[in-house]
């Protein structure tokens, strides 16, 4: 907060942060009006007299009714769904258990393991996906969600690790010493003090690992091909843009309602997700 | 019932010699306090005690029985640490009975000790708060009551006291003593505050660079120190020094600084005796010095400067300057000194303390 005469409050902080507002808001509310907007009103020139691109006097919900029935986008939704969550309960399992055992345990070569994992992350993933793509086809796992559940994690797991590994580290060792001076084996300190512990962590990694699957694009491209089979962002891209022929209005309603999934989860769990980047454990 | 025994015990952390050849026998409900500067090897001590550090060389045996490899939840102790390690995510009922359900204790039972631990301690009516809604001293009774709940062999209490401020270090300190009285339970406590040590420990632990420099009751400590680290670090304000030169003459002992002369008398002087032409160092506290008066002999008496003084209400700090050297002086206080006073301070002849400047032992 910018302290002092009123003027300043307004010049360094609320004109400034209802700009950043305004430019953060104004692709989805484009987005939004563009989904309930009449294909009459959409394909209008800019220079046509009724041409207002800003508001819509006769909403419809025509684009959304064409993207249920006239694309598998329902089948879309539900593989995306189901992919990210797999992919991301996967990499929470692995990265909790990494990140635990690279912070607490000290084995030789820890600190170097740790470096190597994240250097995996650093790994473009447009890179991967040639050579991934050879051992979809080896495992014969091309066009079924599994080429992506079982994918997703290369990029999944060093993320989860690296993030719950600074998180265990945040939490003060003496619990688990206490726990394990109170009669707890390893693992049973493990289970009920630091992991009940660290569930800020977990909830933001597991948040973010949903995010980044649900909005993976390049894998899901070239991984899968038949069109019952796509997610949100291919599918949506891939058969509603027709050459050069953009139909804006379904496409919009797909971003649209591809994007509500994620922002409920983000709602639901943003207290814990705030401090879980903040990392406020307290002994 | 329980004795801890340590034999040579040694940790070294790589390069870092923490821990060297540390002997000690505890006695059955002894409260043995460690004591030392910050990195003395302390904590170290007590960690091996609980299974929480690897032992290099050495044993470590609870009631005869040589613990060095049982896992901490075998050992059958209780820990206390200086940041209270409560589980953020457990009601203080929870904390306290954790210890007992890992131990697979049936449910009345853990609620009738719990009880009885919130009953001691007073925190009857905490027990379903969680911790970050409790004071720093309510966290502290809640990590006791968790340690007793248990009833273990041992207690071990890695510097309780240090997180919280002073009026309640006080306060926690009276009830620890309580505590202690009235369960009996062995314990060894590990503090950098030599206030703590002296009035908690039955016998103290000094420890300095993973060394144990004396062992002894608190008033053992205070009145024969074994060498100048003992003495310097036991007693508030730090006792003086003063690089000296021996002299015998006329079958009599001198010690002779730049600004005075004293003449020691027995029995000091017989032990010196041996030492003729070393240099030593001569050690008094604050405590045995007084304004000289006529009836003083010029044989235990100099002079010296006021620089500050430091009314205290029950005493008067005077810091001085003695020749080269800075002494402190702990006077009635009703003393009359002002700063730039020239004063003539008698030394208690009984209390001196004599060092080898080289050993720095005392002689």
């Amino acid at each position: 907060m910018v302290e002092g005469a009123l003027w300043r409050r307004w010049v360094f902080f609320y004109i400034p942060l209802t700009l950043f507002v305004f430019v953060l808001l104004f692709p989805f509310y484009w987005m939004l009006i563009t989904t309930f907007r009449p294909d009459g009103e959409l394909y209008q020139p800019w220079n046509s007299p009724r041409y207002q691109p800003f508001w819509t006097a006769n909403p419809t919900l025509e684009h959304i009714k064409y993207l249920f029935e006239e694309t598998l986008f329902s089948k879309w939704l539900w593989n995306t769904m189901f992919i990210a969550a797999i992919s991301t309960m996967i990499s929470l399992f692995c990265g909790v258990l990494g990140g635990y055992a690279l912070s607490r345990l000290n084995f030789p070569f820890a600190g170097s393991l740790g470096t190597g994992i994240f250097i995996t992350y650093l790994v473009p993933q447009t890179l991967l996906f040639i050579p991934l793509a050879e051992i979809i086809r080896n495992f014969k796992l091309g066009d079924s969600p599994w080429a992506l559940i079982l994918t997703y994690p290369t990029f999944l797991i060093p993320f989860c690790t690296w993030l719950m590994m600074g998180y265990f580290k945040a939490v003060p060792r003496e619990l688990e010493e206490c726990a394990r001076i109170d009669g707890a084996s390893r693992l049973q300190a493990m289970l009920y003090i630091i992991i009940p512990v660290a569930i800020p962590g977990i909830l933001s990694a597991g948040i973010f690992a949903f995010t980044l699957s649900w909005n993976e694009f390049i894998y899901a491209l070239v991984f899968l091909s038949s069109s019952e089979q796509k997610t949100v962002p291919v599918g949506v891209t891939s058969e509603l843009i027709r050459g050069d022929v953009f139909f804006w209005g379904p496409l919009m309603a797909g971003a649209l309602l591809g994007s509500i999934p994620v922002a409920m989860v983000y709602s639901f769990f943003v207290e814990h997700y705030v401090s879980g980047l903040t990392g406020s454990v307290k002994g | 019932m329980a004795q801890v025994v340590i034999r040579n015990l040694n940790k070294k952390f790589d390069e870092v010699h923490a821990v060297k050849d540390v002997n000690l026998n505890i006695n059955d409900k002894e409260f043995i306090v460690f004591v030392g500067p910050s990195g003395c090897g302390k904590t170290t001590t007590l960690r091996m005690v609980a299974g929480l550090e690897s032992i290099t060389s050495g044993d470590i045996l609870i009631n005869d029985t040589v613990v060095n490899e049982l896992p901490p939840m075998d050992r059958d102790i209780a820990m206390v640490f200086q940041n209270y390690a409560l589980y953020p995510h457990m009601s203080v009922y929870d904390n306290m009975a954790f210890g007992l359900k890992m131990r697979k204790f049936d449910k009345a039972e853990i609620g009738k000790r719990v009880q009885e631990a919130a009953d001691i301690l007073d925190i009857g009516q905490l027990l379903k708060r969680k911790p970050r809604q409790l004071s720093g001293g309510q966290r502290q009774r809640v990590a006791l009551g968790r340690a007793i709940v248990r009833h273990p062999q041992v207690f071990l209490f890695d510097e309780p006291l240090s997180n919280l401020d002073a009026k309640l270090r006080v306060q926690m300190r009276v009830e620890l003593k309580k505590l202690h009285n009235r369960l009996g339970t062995t314990a060894i406590y590990v503090t950098h505050d030599q206030v703590e040590a002296m009035t908690l420990g039955d016998r103290v632990v000094v420890m300095k660079d993973g060394l144990v420099q004396q062992v002894g009751a608190p008033l053992e400590l205070y009145n024969q120190p074994a060498n100048r680290f003992v003495a310097g670090f036991i007693g508030s304000p730090a006792m003086n020094f003063a690089p000296v030169a021996m002299a015998e003459r006329d079958g009599a002992i001198w010690l002779e600084g730049p600004e005075f002369r004293i003449k020691p008398p027995e029995p000091v002087a017989s032990r010196l005796r041996g030492h003729a032409g070393k240099e030593v160092v001569l050690g008094i506290r604050p405590e045995d010095l007084r304004l000289a008066n006529g009836a003083d002999s010029a044989d235990l008496a100099f002079e010296a400067t006021v620089e500050v003084t430091e009314q205290l209400g029950s005493e008067i700090l005077l810091d001085l300057k003695a020749g080269p050297g800075q002494m402190v002086a702990a006077l009635e206080p009703t003393a009359p000194a002002k700063v730039g006073d020239r004063l003539r301070l008698a030394i208690n002849p009984n209390r001196l303390h004599v060092f080898d400047a080289r050993s720095e032992a005392a002689i």
